[in-house]
């Protein structure tokens, strides 16, 4: 079985932290990963950038609706997710207009990936 | 605080902070009262967190517990009473989940807004807004901000002093204003934000120690001011324009603390993170089609940051930036920004021309003399950049700048034939 681990914190406290104590943080995940890795159980790890960077398309009307910020809503739930590759903001909100004319219902929020990483080759 | 175990206790206390302070200050109407009650409940909260661990919601803890402490004071002011033990708030866990419920998003954004607004009242001059701002919302001491701004302790405590003395004879305004008058609030805050950059970010090497934390405050409250105004493209400018600069931050001086130009700088050294956030943070922005003069200037700085070496950089459309900048904020200064970019493109002698006629307007501005000496000596006019020059060094801010214009002093020296480079500060 494939599981995602999605990563909660504090935001306002996680990007306040100096380069020094992000470093060690990452050093410390580190060990943790490579053993992973070489289990050959490390899939993709993504780290985001803050919410303030985040658009959110609300698929529940027609047409669908971009607003700023992060996708704040508790009623709906995390159901999936798509890392893509795009030039720009516009291009990955028209992706996502896409995806919503093919799913429409609750929302995407778009955020911008600071550091991708693809990962071992999984068995 | 030197423990190492309770930095995630301090950061907590930080992060919490504006939105429990806010939440007091609606309580009380009183900025000491708040802060009182604020400084206590963070006193208990080291005694309880390090024991019971980080409650689930601190700023709501914080809040319910601070409440508590300043009723009592208030109380034992007004009738002497026995004050309530300890116990009465120990079993905080119930307490906070009844209460986080409700602080959810009721107050969250008025509290803070009202906590910067009033930070940002008229009637205070900009340096007593900056001080006001670090030490309420930001929580920094006034030790820590008489060190950044280079005064004496004692002088930046009246400086506070005198600013809480204006609000309160002013009248706080507990409602929240109406749009148009939040609108030149916000701006007003805004402005108060990059004012503490720059007075972080305009210091010299030697003084930097002390006040590089105001740049990172900037950028941690602009954060804030963004998630209070999603939607506001200035605000995405703002942020990511201090980003861009900060970003630069570990190139701008050398080992020596001498100054590094824009041109010279390691760019290596720059950090990619800040920049990569600041650029989607731009993207967002330019969807509004509403441009405004941080969007361009944060267009500019991402336009060197784009750039992978010097000459990469795109100057013509920073010329045309800076043209659109000049529009919407007439002023001698970008005038002057635009003639470096000019310079790169048409020659020193289009670029003088351009800021020859600013002369009377910065007759004390270090940055003028600099770029008008760095273009003379261009075109092989020694005597006069020689003079600019002088003229430079008296007006140098900061030690780094006048080293920078001694170096080309001594170029001149040397050899008042050899071209040299176009200077403004990186």
């Amino acid at each position: 079985m494939l599981y995602a681990i999605f990563c909660y914190n504090d935001e306002d406290v996680v990007f306040s932290w100096s380069k020094e104590q992000d470093d060690a943080v990452m050093a410390k995940l580190d060990v943790v990963h490579q053993k992973l890795a070489r289990s050959g159980k490390l899939g993709t790890a993504v780290r985001l950038m803050p919410t303030t960077a985040a658009t959110t398309i609300r698929k529940d009307r027609d047409p669908p609706l971009v607003i700023d910020g992060p996708f704040a809503e508790t009623k709906e739930a995390l159901l999936g997710f798509y890392v893509v590759d795009c030039a720009s903001l516009e291009e990955a909100v028209d992706f996502a207009q896409d995806l919503a004319r093919a799913n429409p219902g609750g929302a995407y929020e778009i955020r911008p990936v600071r550091l991708y990483r693809p990962g071992s080759e999984m068995k | 605080m030197t423990d190492p175990e309770l930095d995630w206790i301090d950061a907590a206390l930080t992060s919490a902070r504006p939105q429990a302070v806010g939440a007091l200050l609606r309580y009380f109407r009183s900025l000491d009262t708040a802060e009182e009650a604020f400084q206590e409940a963070c006193l208990r909260a080291l005694k309880h967190w390090r024991h019971n661990g980080p409650p689930r919601d601190p700023a709501a803890w914080l809040i319910f517990v601070g409440r508590n402490v300043g009723i009592d004071a208030a109380r034992r002011r007004g009738r002497e009473e026995a004050l309530p033990p300890d116990e009465l708030i120990s079993d905080l866990d119930d307490a906070e989940s009844v209460l986080a419920e409700r602080l959810e998003d009721a107050h969250y954004r008025d509290d803070i807004l009202r906590l910067l607004f009033i930070c940002c009242h008229p009637d205070l001059p900009a340096t007593q807004q900056i001080a006001l701002a670090l030490r309420i919302v930001s929580g920094l001491s006034v030790a820590q901000i008489a060190r950044a701004f280079l005064v004496s302790e004692a002088a930046m405590e009246q400086r506070i002093t005198r600013a809480k003395r204006s609000i309160a004879e002013a009248g706080v305004p507990f409602e929240t204003p109406g749009a148009v008058e939040r609108a030149d609030r916000v701006a007003a805050v805004a402005a108060m934000i990059y004012l503490v950059f720059n007075e972080g970010y305009s210091a010299g090497s030697g003084e930097a120690l002390a006040r590089a934390p105001l740049c990172e405050e900037a950028i941690r409250l602009a954060r804030l001011l963004l998630r209070l105004f999603p939607s506001e493209p200035e605000i995405m400018g703002l942020a990511a324009l201090l980003l861009l600069q900060q970003a630069r931050a570990s190139a701008r001086f050398d080992a020596d603390g001498q100054l590094v130009l824009l041109e010279d700088q390691d760019r290596g050294l720059w950090n990619r993170d800040r920049i990569a956030e600041a650029l989607a943070l731009i993207d967002k922005a330019m969807r509004h089609n509403r441009p405004g003069p941080y969007q361009v200037q944060a267009a500019i700085a991402a336009l060197h940051a784009r750039a992978a070496r010097p000459q990469d950089t795109d100057w013509a459309q920073i010329d045309r930036l800076y043209a659109a900048l000049e529009r919407m904020q007439p002023s001698p200064v970008i005038t002057l920004n635009r003639a470096v970019a000019v310079a790169k493109l048409r020659g020193p002698a289009a670029a003088l021309e351009m800021i020859e006629p600013l002369g009377p307007r910065l007759s004390g501005y270090f940055h003028f003399f600099g770029l008008k000496g760095a273009l003379l000596m261009q075109l092989g006019r020694a005597e006069e950049a020689r003079l600019a020059f002088g003229r430079a060094i008296a007006l140098a801010n900061t030690a780094a700048e006048a080293a920078h214009i001694r170096m080309h002093l001594d170029r001149l020296a040397r050899d008042s034939v050899q071209s040299g480079q176009a200077s403004t500060a990186p």
